[in-house]
């Protein structure tokens, strides 16, 4: 539902990655990192991409992601784990509360340009 | 050709979120943002809670909506300052940005406040992800919704700081089994603080006013 916001930024970003001095640059590959548990949806975010980029330097742009799996540590016994579901208990100690390693992501890496 | 960039794309809105923390320490304020589904009681809780609170703990709410100031309009007869985000205005937004917050914050002066509480638009996914530079997330579930949306929208969940279980009054009437729901909440986020209240009746008040006095306190010194 925020994704306009998103593909928004990362619109900003990606065009002021480009070097000025480039002559028409055209983008090709937009490469992301994105969380399994950070709230994006993929087409969601591709059909706003697509919609702001007309006529800018990433039209026909792909969007290429890199998918994060979401890894914790519990915080009582040290244990980390890849959480497939939504259940963050240790399967462990089933004790304490989590810490978050990876899964909300919401990065841009590179950008792949047409020689 | 490829141009390495390593950015997080929503890392504007986290700057700003810090800009509001460095503010929100300055002014002495605690900030809490309210988060939940739509008609989960969000807005009756704090009709209650801050008649309940005031004047000992001087509080501010900045409401946010996609339209009708008819939130706002309940909470000021509460005497609390309050003031209405209306997203329509900057695209009919799903969530408040940490931008929108600080100028919220400006606007309604924090000087003279203990505690800014932001009713967050009502939508159990977009506000997760954004940092307004609050000190704690609360996430509201009223029992009417079913014991398994913890597990439906984990990230809410995960951010949360407090979780409040509203309209425990409805519990004669309805097929909910209320320790399922707080288990739910649980197994995504362990040893979560869970309140069960009911807006309507105040039953279940005391500890959640309790953990909201101390929170306060901790930061400001007020209140207790």
């Amino acid at each position: 539902m925020h994704e306009m916001g998103i593909a928004e930024q990362l619109v900003n970003i990606a065009l002021d990655a480009i070097p000025e001095d480039m002559e028409h640059p055209v983008v090709e590959i937009v490469n992301l990192k994105i969380g399994r548990l950070a709230s994006v949806v993929e087409h969601s975010l591709t059909f706003c991409f697509e919609i702001i980029t007309k006529d800018t330097p990433l039209e026909n742009a792909r969007l290429k992601i890199d998918v994060v799996p979401v890894t914790v540590r519990c915080q009582s016994c040290d244990n980390t784990w890849e959480v497939t579901g939504p259940v963050f208990t240790c399967p462990f100690c089933k004790e304490g509360d989590v810490q978050m390693l990876t899964g909300r992501e919401i990065e841009i890496t590179s950008l792949e340009l047409a020689e | 050709m490829e141009i390495n960039i390593q950015k997080r794309v929503l890392e504007a809105n986290e700057t700003q979120a810090d800009t509001n923390r460095m503010f929100f320490k300055d002014q002495n304020v605690f900030v809490l943002n309210l988060m939940s589904s739509p008609g989960s009681g969000k807005t009756e809780t704090l009709c209650k809670t801050l008649v309940r609170l005031m004047p000992r703990i001087r509080v501010g709410v900045i409401v946010g909506d996609i339209c009708t100031t008819n939130d706002a309009d309940r909470l000021d007869v509460t005497g609390a300052k309050v003031t209405q985000i209306n997203t329509d205005q900057f695209g009919g937004d799903c969530h408040l940005a940490a931008h929108l917050i600080f100028s919220s914050a400006r606007q309604l002066g924090c000087e003279d406040l203990d505690l800014l509480i932001v009713e967050n638009i009502g939508n159990l996914v977009c506000p997760a992800e954004f940092d307004i530079g609050e000190d704690a997330r609360a996430v509201m579930l009223s029992v009417t919704e079913g014991e398994d949306k913890p597990l439906k929208y984990p990230l809410m969940f995960r951010v949360a700081d407090v979780a409040i279980l509203n309209k425990i009054d409805l519990l004669p009437y309805l097929d909910v089994d209320i320790r399922l729901a707080k288990d739910n909440i649980q197994q995504v986020h362990p040893h979560l603080p869970v309140f069960e209240i009911s807006a309507k009746t105040e039953e279940g008040f005391s500890p959640w006013l309790e953990w909201l006095n101390i929170k306060v306190f901790e930061k400001t010194g007020k209140g207790l």
